[in-house]
């Protein structure tokens, strides 16, 4: 494809072809820092073509596709560009990646051991996780945590942070404009901005650590903890999974070892400094 | 071309050795396109290949082999349906060549469960699937209909626990086609594997690969389909397929099929002009994994409407289909 882009995030490298310049010059900007695998052997292609010949060029409308892809994917705006890179790669993850259990969850390290939180989209988990790696913690990833089935380590997936709607100002004021990309109004999702996590995500980002403490974070509620069944975690975390069932024998094994090993709560908070203060707590008695 | 690499490749795995990063990348992109990944993972399993794309054709592996242990539940779990009701369930293609341990189903991608059994007992194997959990996927009755009319096997079915779809064949081409396949003398002469399944043999294995990569369809994944061939061809008689094509009126596809697997996979062949339009078709996969030659491909696709169906039906078909909002890709 004529504009291309070859990416290494954690253990996965992705080719990124474009037929347009201006997802490419976006990824090159924030993706900077990351390590150079220019010319390299990648896991995955992604492909944002455009979805007819005239959408190349008449109101470009990208189709976001590659060696995964979905036939009915929505088609995005060129403004859109960026994220439609990004779910590129996550879609590419989600219905390929084979070598990790795939946990639709953010996590966060702290001397050695992780923090996994997972949750719909809209709990709050991203924002957590942005925002806990501000304060002391190492950020690990928002969207994927990759849990090795073999060792039971949660390896990092830490790509850039995809910050929706109220959330963006939060963050953008914890870290400043530097940092972040360019905003992207009236996606499917709302307002979107994307967060370049901190250097040391990025250095150490084939660093894993055992699974310490499984949150569901759950924004907009009176403050809360509960408990909850290892039966209900495990159905949770085998619906958080794209590769649950693609993985086979070996997920089962995994997972069952990470409820059993993992103390879990659901967490409810009505604020930031709410849920800080409850993971702080937590993390204190639990992990 | 990617595709031609791929070809290359997959007909002499030591070529991967002249590859750099960048002609990795065009050649698993194109295998992922084309759904040979697994197919090129065992190929390679002898020959040095750098860690990273050893890592992908790994995964490639894994994958295929799970995807045949779930093939051989759906056959299993189909065949079990089926009980009681004195039709032998015949395997097709994917399905087929994994539980005969053939070397076309080795890394073989498997989508749908595909069934052969003999026209007048479809409404009893229908029964038996709906009772066992199966479900019809079209809702459309224009679809039901000509599927029921005019196709080769009953609208696709899918399980309603289990998410798979099983085609239920009675014959090999559809009715408006211009040939007509014995299917009594293949389901006549077709084998018994283990577990109470059965595959057609060695010859109308190839009758039947080879009549719908050439006879039927847009060649969409044709060059799986040549692997296929080009992998069963050495189980059977070259006299007692040429007998057995020449009765089911395939003769002409079956001789393509072997020169273009010849030419493509195997020590060359001479190949017509007609063989070398086939063959620009089945190579248009550039290294992106994205089709290519675009009005070739199209042609191929007219041409597959053309062969399934005499003019007049073809006109009313596409009118009705087009009204119902279906583009061609």
């Amino acid at each position: 494809m004529r504009h291309h882009i070859t990416l290494r995030i954690g253990p996965a490298t992705f080719r990124i072809g474009s037929a347009w310049r201006q997802p490419i010059e976006q990824l090159a900007r924030l993706y900077a820092a990351y390590p150079d695998v220019q010319g390299a052997i990648a896991d995955f292609t992604v492909r944002l073509q455009p979805t007819s010949l005239l959408r190349r060029f008449v109101r470009p409308s990208i189709f976001i596709t590659g060696d995964h892809g979905l036939a009915d994917a929505a088609p995005m705006s060129l403004a859109h560009g960026l994220l439609a890179a990004e779910m590129g790669m996550n879609l590419q993850m989600a219905l390929g990646w084979r070598r990790h259990l795939l946990l639709h969850a953010s996590s966060v390290e702290k001397d050695g051991r992780v923090l996994v939180m997972t949750g719909e989209s809209g709990s709050g988990k991203s924002t957590l996780s942005a925002l806990l790696g501000e304060r002391g913690w190492r950020f690990m990833g928002d969207e994927f945590a990759l849990l090795d089935c073999d060792t039971g380590a949660i390896l990092p997936f830490p790509r850039l942070v995809s910050l929706k709607n109220r959330a963006i100002d939060v963050v953008t004021g914890a870290v400043g404009e530097a940092r972040m990309g360019p905003l992207l109004t009236a996606t499917a999702k709302g307002d979107i901005r994307h967060m370049v996590p901190r250097a040391d995500a990025v250095a150490r980002m084939d660093e894993g650590g055992m699974p310490a403490l499984l949150l569901f974070p759950r924004f907009g509620h009176a403050a809360d903890v509960r408990t909850l069944g290892q039966g209900e975690i495990f159905m949770r975390l085998t619906q958080a999974s794209t590769n649950y069932v693609a993985m086979g024998e070996p997920a089962f094994t995994g997972l069952t070892r990470f409820v059993r090993q993992v103390p879990a709560r659901a967490i409810d908070f009505a604020s930031g400094e709410e849920a800080f203060a409850m993971v702080d707590r937590l993390w204190e008695e639990l992990a | 071309m990617s595709a031609a690499l791929l070809v290359q490749v997959l007909r002499d795995p030591a070529q991967s050795g002249r590859l750099d990063a960048e002609g990795w990348n065009r050649l698993l992109a194109a295998a992922r396109a084309e759904r040979l990944i697994g197919t090129l993972a065992y190929r390679l399993d002898d020959v040095a290949v750098p860690d990273a794309a050893r890592l992908v054709l790994t995964d490639a592996k894994r994958d295929t082999a799970r995807e045949g242990q779930q093939a051989l539940w759906e056959a299993d779990r189909a065949a079990d349906a089926m009980r009681g009701l004195d039709v032998k369930p015949i395997l097709l293609k994917g399905t087929a060549y994994v539980a005969a341990d053939l070397r076309a189903g080795q890394g073989r991608f498997i989508g749908d469960l595909d069934i052969l059994v003999p026209r007048n007992a479809m409404p009893a194997v229908e029964r038996a699937l709906i009772a066992a959990g199966w479900e019809w996927v079209k809702e459309d009755p224009y679809d039901e209909a000509y599927y029921r009319q005019w196709m080769h096997e009953l609208p696709p079915m899918i399980h309603v626990e289990r998410d798979r779809m099983i085609d239920v064949h009675h014959t090999v081409l559809p009715l408006t086609a211009r040939q007509t396949p014995e299917a009594a003398a293949m389901i006549a002469d077709a084998i018994p594997i283990a577990n109470g399944l059965y595959i057609l043999s060695a010859e109308d294995r190839i009758v039947h690969s080879a009549a719908h990569m050439l006879a039927d369809g847009d060649m969409q994944g044709g060059l799986r389909n040549l692997w296929d061939i080009h992998c069963l061809l050495p189980d059977a008689d070259p006299a007692a397929l040429d007998a057995r094509a020449a009765r089911h009126g395939l003769a002409r596809h079956v001789g393509q099929a072997r020169r273009l697997a010849g030419a493509l996979y195997g020590d060359g062949a001479r190949l017509t002009l007609w063989d070398r339009l086939v063959r620009a078709r089945l190579l248009a996969r550039n290294g992106w994994g994205q089709e290519s030659r675009k009005l070739l491909v199209f042609a191929f696709y007219i041409r597959s409407h053309w062969l399934r169906m005499p003019p007049a039906m073809l006109m009313r078909h596409l009118w009705n289909k087009w009204r119902k909002g279906h583009r061609p890709q």
